[in-house]
């Protein structure tokens, strides 16, 4: 036994490790993304692992590595899990012979993502077990046995930590690493694995009989656990369950929700114990619903009574107030305290030399009437530029801007996307684009890596999840696949050239494809690219405000005159657009 | 509030909240007590504001209450305003004498406080000033700043020095041991007079 210091993300994946796990996949999201970058740099892996294209991809792989018997491991966030619902729904009918734990983090107060759903849904649509750790130690021994739980009841199992789990810290008890010994070998079986309507129905008949069993099995494992204290009680699921415990006091009963599905009858006894209950949980109210279902007359309070809020994230303070708002009295206050106001936001920003600013300036100046449909990356940052009118979820950029010019809207359509995002979900809507003839310019903001979620590789990137060299994919070989007639790939640094690319593709038909290829300023100086720093000379300068409108971190306001700080990293893209020519490189006269 | 000693640290994404995040974590396993932190990842960490919630003695979960915090450490003037309401009445600021004004000042036109503005705000808690980018470079790194802040709120923690040491020693790469192990110590006497 050890005990270290460690981030969720690093409990769980040496939980894995204690399994063992054979199989990792998955694609980045976080707060999902460090459990498949802590094992994939792990020297002598006993497993294999991967970054896949996306999560639809990511699933079906795992899910056939457990078909064959191995432990799989497949991570993504919850949104993720909507890509990867098509084979999710139905594995849950053929089942698995090796474990097969798919982690989905969900994301509350949406700190990182698009929406705040709840994957426990999914878990309960589905008919699969659902884990949902109130601790990183909870989370790790979860994890770890979850893959045999998986095995013994021959389904898919949902791990579902949140962003207070996974980008979190605590002392967590480790147990030793074993080695996966397991060699993957596909048993033959039509009626499992084949699913016409036939087997389906068969099948579908086994899923909902194997449900007594794995609410049985749940209940034994002692996720779900009761303290009874008095006439009151607090149910609490997940992380919210720590919270619930700063705040309760001694005379509250207590029952601590970590797995679904729930054991009905042992709930119902735990509930008709007290007068009245209070369901905590952040995200849906999907156990609050089963507690009102079994209720009978028991007088339930959470979010369907308003007293707990539907969205966001809960913290100590909240659930205090929630409990003084429906007469259950914490055991501590919090001072209601207010942050200073009137002070300026320091939100992310694209960095100092990123390649997406001077596409995003281009644009503009190219496009100045167009819309811009965007994607999910780094670069949906470019909404602080005036470059981002639209992102609804990976890969919406391009099939966002052909919907548009079908239905009837008139104005320049210029559709940016990451390379990551594009090789996830993209590639079909440029397809679609293309055959149905709409007239649009897609930019594929190229820099060779899935930059947001951690600089994970990609197929554009040349090495695999585990560093292994691997032919990149071609881009520019992709798009003429796709019936693209005009590709043009173009230095971003380079302005002339990036403007007349725009330009020409602005006066021609159809679908237009402008890849700006440039590595990502964090992986450039990560192998050593160097390109020097820039001056603004006060002298020359005219404070015209071009440059400080650019928005990048390294040029400041002084004295209405612009300075280029340390944070410079020589993109020399200031020094193009300033009309002055105030702007040079250190050193050059 | 749950019996142990809550620390915020604050700063801006790049500025190593996260390894002093882990050097405290790591100094209270040495001291076998338990720990539970909540950091910024992800996108926020892209030149953005950020927040290291660290609760030593903690046993549930992650989260420092606004008005409760023992300690605040903040690597920048305006973020330790950002972050103030964080700490209890009686609790301790250390915060880097430096400001890094936020591009949304520049680009939008924002008003700033002052530097004299923000100091004296904060003056209302028990305020440490550091010059820590100075201390750094005398320790011979410019990215040091992070371990002299450190140095310099290890008054008031209730952790051992050594401890503290023997955690940056495990934790920084091997041949920047002995410059940061001076930067903490010349940030421990910097903060001494606090």
């Amino acid at each position: 036994m050890e005990r270290r210091y460690l981030l969720g993300n690093e409990a769980i994946a040496h939980g894995c490790l204690e399994s063992p796990v054979g199989f990792v996949s998955g694609y980045p999201g976080t707060p999902s993304s460090e459990v498949i970058e802590v094992l994939s740099a792990l020297p002598d892996r006993s497993f294999y692992a991967e970054w896949s294209v996306n999560e639809k991809v990511a699933l079906e792989n795992a899910l056939a590595a457990a078909w064959c018997g191995v432990r799989a491991l497949c991570t993504m966030k919850h949104v993720g899990l909507n890509v990867a619902a098509d084979p999710l729904m139905t594995s849950a009918y053929t089942g698995v012979t090796g474990g097969l734990v798919i982690m989905s983090a969900d994301d509350p107060f949406a700190h990182s993502s698009q929406n705040e759903q709840d994957s426990r849904m999914y878990a309960k649509f589905a008919r699969i077990p659902c884990l949902d750790p109130a601790t990183i130690q909870e989370a790790h021994d979860m994890v770890r046995d979850a893959f045999t739980l998986s095995e013994e009841l021959g389904l898919p199992v949902l791990f579902r930590p949140t962003t207070r789990i996974c980008h979190s810290k605590g002392d967590v008890e480790l147990g030793p690493i074993l080695q996966n010994t397991r060699k993957g070998e596909f048993h033959r079986d039509p009626r499992q694995y084949v699913v016409i309507p036939a087997h389906t129905r068969i099948l579908h008949k086994k899923l909902n009989e194997k449900q007594p069993k794995v609410r049985k099995r749940l209940g034994e494992l002692g996720y779900n656990r009761a303290t009874v204290r008095g006439k009151k009680a607090i149910i609490a699921s997940g992380i919210a369950a720590s919270y619930v415990q700063e705040v309760i006091p001694d005379g509250v009963s207590f029952l601590k929700v970590g797995a679904y599905p729930l054991d009905e009858e042992w709930l119902a006894g735990f509930v008709r114990l007290h007068e009245e209950v209070l369901v905590i949980e952040e995200l849906a109210p999907v156990l609050e619903e089963t507690v009102r279902e079994v209720a009978g007359c028991v007088t339930v309070h959470g979010k369907k009574d308003g007293h707990a809020p539907c969205e966001g994230e809960l913290s100590p303070p909240v659930v205090a107030r929630i409990m003084a708002s429906c007469g259950f009295t914490p055991s501590q206050t919090f001072p209601e305290i207010s942050p200073v106001e009137g002070l300026p936001p320091r939100p992310p920003i694209l960095c100092a030399g990123c390649m997406h600013r001077p596409v995003f300036h281009a644009i503009r100046k190219v496009f100045r009437d167009g819309i811009y449909p965007s994607d999910i990356g780094c670069y949906t940052l470019g909404l602080q530029l005036g470059a981002v009118d639209t992102t609804i979820c990976m890969g919406a950029s391009i099939t966002v801007g052909s919907g548009m010019v079908h239905a009837g809207e008139e104005r320049e359509i210029v559709a940016t996307i990451g390379d990551s995002t594009f090789l996830h979900t993209g590639i079909q809507g440029l397809m679609n684009a293309v055959y149905n003839d709409a007239r649009m310019t897609v930019v594929i903001l190229d820099n060779r890596i899935t930059a947001m979620t951690g600089h994970q590789p990609n197929p554009t990137t040349g090495l695999t999840a585990c560093g292994t060299p691997a032919a990149p994919v071609s881009l520019e070989a992709v798009c003429r696949a796709c019936g693209v007639a005009f590709v043009e790939t173009v230095d971003p640094y380079d302005m002339a050239a990036l403007t007349a690319a725009l330009k020409d593709a602005r006066e021609r038909p159809g679908v237009k494809v402008i890849i700006a290829k440039q590595h990502c300023v964090i992986t450039a100086r990560r192998i050593g690219i160097r390109r020097g720093r820039y001056l603004a000379d006060p002298e020359t300068c005219t404070g015209c405000g071009i440059c400080i409108a650019f928005g990048c971190p390294a040029i400041e306001r002084h004295d209405e005159k612009a300075y280029i700080n340390e944070l410079c990293s020589g993109c020399s893209v200031c020094a193009q657009i300033c009309p002055a020519g105030a702007i040079r490189k250190e050193g050059v006269r | 509030m749950n019996g142990g000693y809550d620390i915020m640290v604050v700063g801006i994404g790049g500025q190593g909240t996260i390894l002093a995040s882990n050097i405290l974590g790591e100094a209270c396993l040495i001291e076998q007590r338990s720990v539970r932190g909540a950091e910024t990842h992800g996108m926020a960490q892209r030149g953005g504001s950020v927040e290291s919630h660290i609760r030593i003695d903690g046993r549930y979960g992650p989260l420092i209450a606004p008005g409760t915090a023992d300690l605040l450490i903040a690597f920048d003037m305006l973020e330790a305003l950002r972050y103030s309401h964080f700490l209890k009445d009686a609790g301790r600021m250390v915060v880097n004498h430096r400001m890094v004004v936020p591009t949304s000042v520049y680009v939008q036109n924002l008003s700033l406080p002052s530097e004299e503005e923000i100091i004296s705000l904060l003056s209302a808690k028990n305020l440490c000033l550091i010059d820590a980018d100075a201390i750094a470079r005398d320790a011979g790194n410019p990215l040091t700043a992070n371990v002299v802040m450190l140095g310099a709120a290890s008054h008031h923690m209730p952790l051992r020095a050594d401890s503290l040491v023997m955690a940056i020693g495990r934790l920084v790469p091997p041949n920047t041991v002995v410059i940061n192990t001076k930067a903490f110590e010349l940030g421990r006497a910097a903060g001494e007079s606090c």
